[in-house]
């Protein structure tokens, strides 16, 4: 008989609250509290558009789970960094609309076999999507659960034939300062575009994933539409958004944190608790959504508590150094 | 007499006007807790709306000197003590939040002492507290001469309170050095008017 065995990282999709269930619940509670408000201060309640998404097939591959609670739809969609959009958490799902997303083409260039423009359509065909339920551990120390649905990277990448020259792979995120308000911002400190970078056995590790969704549907905009990397043994930065560029490369690339503080965040960005930010502690992290009277506070654990499938990557590096 | 009623009646209703605006923050938290609408990391936007709230009245207590000067009118210093008190107010509620919502009470030690941004903060802090102590007219008349070059700690404290503003950055520091300009604005003009020996506390004049 072929037993299945879930790997420690898989989370079944029976834990994952439907969202149908929260929505409804979530959309009462607020429903009531927001009509008492509007009564009392209406110039105070603004009006919330919801993403503009689409239905997406994919199967469940494996059971992708941990028993952690999955965050709501709108706490990932409504609470989240893309400082092409602004440095608030909320000014992604505010400005992101202002993003077109179709026509989507990414730009494949360096040491590989089959360099060229894919429209996004072209390079995704010839997968079929599958939802993975990760964690996602920002650097900032706060931490979500998101069902991605998407494709491994590793099998993006093998297509496009990387040479035995490609060491590293580099991605970059669209730069278009007129429907993205951040790269228009006087004192940003980021050298536009945004640039991320993996070392090619990281890329093709199994949990490196390009996500095209969430909760079941396309990505709404100021999660990274329409196409992005997911790394979750890695601190969030990592993670680059709508991607339009993606180069094989012999040397290690600079990426965007690295160039603004390379003290403060590494091009490994490993989740690592006894590496600390040098202006806060990584030890713990507050899982979102939080309370309001106490914090959620849990243990950060080493590479996001995904030892058992990278822990091998790292084995002979020392990760204080190479952080 | 009848001008001077007039015009107490006018210093009566801008304290109670400015004392209605110093409030809004609070009542705008207030009602974000009741609606919930906080988002998915509500101590944290309580713990920065009410450290901006004190910064915000730090810089409206500095602005009173100047608009005296401007206005000719000396009245604008009754309010001082109010809008200091105010800032006061706020500050000891964002400690309170960071200690209860941000840390939840652990890891009390290393928050304050290897954490730069922190540690300004808490100076920040602690320098408003004899402040706020000796702003009562008994404590003024105790106090005497000290009184004035003590207060002129509002300064540091100010000055310490953008750099634990500024160093929670990550990378765009618009609103940073906005407020930046303004807190420069306001200790400048003091340098012009009254030499640089009007900033400096703890020495007497």
């Amino acid at each position: 008989m072929f037993i299945k065995r879930r790997p420690s990282w898989a989370i079944p999709e029976s834990e994952v609250t439907p969202e149908s269930i929260y929505l409804n619940r979530r959309k009462f509670m607020s429903g009531v509290i927001a009509s008492a408000a509007t009564v009392a201060m209406p110039g105070l309640v603004q009006a919330k558009e919801a993403p503009k998404t689409q239905s997406l097939e994919y199967h469940q591959a494996e059971g992708y789970s941990t028993d952690e609670d999955v965050a709501p739809y709108e706490a990932i969609t409504g609470y989240n960094n893309f400082y092409e959009f602004g440095t608030g958490k909320e000014d992604p799902a505010r400005h992101a609309g202002q993003m077109s997303v179709d026509p989507w083409a990414i730009d494949v260039e360096g040491e590989c076999g089959r360099p060229g423009r894919y429209a996004l359509e072209d390079l995704l065909r010839p997968h079929n999507y599958e939802e993975r339920i990760y964690r996602l551990r920002c650097v900032e120390a706060w931490s979500m659960v998101i069902p991605w649905v998407g494709v491994p990277l590793g099998d993006v990448l093998k297509r496009l034939e990387p040479s035995s020259k490609a060491k590293y792979v580099y991605f970059e995120t669209l730069h278009r300062p007129e429907q993205m308000p951040g790269q228009r911002s006087l004192f940003s400190t980021i050298d536009w575009p945004y640039r991320e970078g993996l070392r090619m056995d990281e890329a093709m590790n199994e949990l490196s994933f390009l996500a095209v969704g969430l909760y079941g549907k396309t990505l709404p905009n100021q999660n990274g539409a329409p196409i992005r990397l997911v790394v979750p043994w890695k601190y969030g930065f990592k993670s680059i958004k709508s991607i339009v560029r993606i180069r094989f490369m012999e040397e290690q690339p600079k990426t965007s944190w690295e160039m603004i503080a390379p003290d403060e965040y590494g091009f490994y960005a490993n989740v690592n608790p006894d590496v600390d930010h040098p202006r806060w502690s990584q030890k713990r992290e507050r899982r979102l959504p939080s309370g309001i009277l106490r914090p959620n506070w849990i243990e950060t654990t080493k590479f996001n508590g995904y030892e058992e499938q990278v822990a091998h990557l790292y084995k002979d590096m020392d990760l204080a150094k190479f952080y | 007499m009848r001008w001077v009623l007039a015009k107490n009646v006018r210093a009566t209703l801008l304290k109670i006007v400015l004392f209605g605006v110093a409030l809004i923050p609070l009542a705008v938290l207030i009602r974000s807790v009741m609606v919930g609408d906080l988002g998915p990391d509500p101590g944290k936007v309580i713990t920065e709306s009410l450290g901006i709230a004190a910064f915000q009245l730090l810089l409206a207590t500095l602005l009173l000197t100047p608009l005296k000067k401007l206005s000719g009118w000396s009245g604008w210093l009754r309010y001082r003590r109010m809008l200091g008190l105010f800032a006061f107010f706020y500050a000891v509620l964002h400690v309170l939040a960071f200690l209860q919502l941000i840390l939840g009470w652990g890891d009390l030690w290393a928050t304050f002492t290897r954490r730069p941004y922190i540690i300004a903060g808490a100076v920040a802090f602690l320098l408003l507290l004899p402040l706020a102590v000796t702003s009562t007219r008994k404590m003024m008349k105790r106090t005497g001469r000290w009184w004035k070059p003590m207060h002129r700690l509002i300064y540091v404290s100010a000055l310490l309170a953008w750099v634990h503003f500024l160093w929670q950055a990550r990378s765009d520091i618009g609103e940073m050095v906005v407020y930046g300009v303004l807190l420069a604005t306001l200790l400048v003009v003091r340098v012009y008017w009254g030499g640089l020996s009007s900033l400096i506390p703890l020495r007497k004049a």
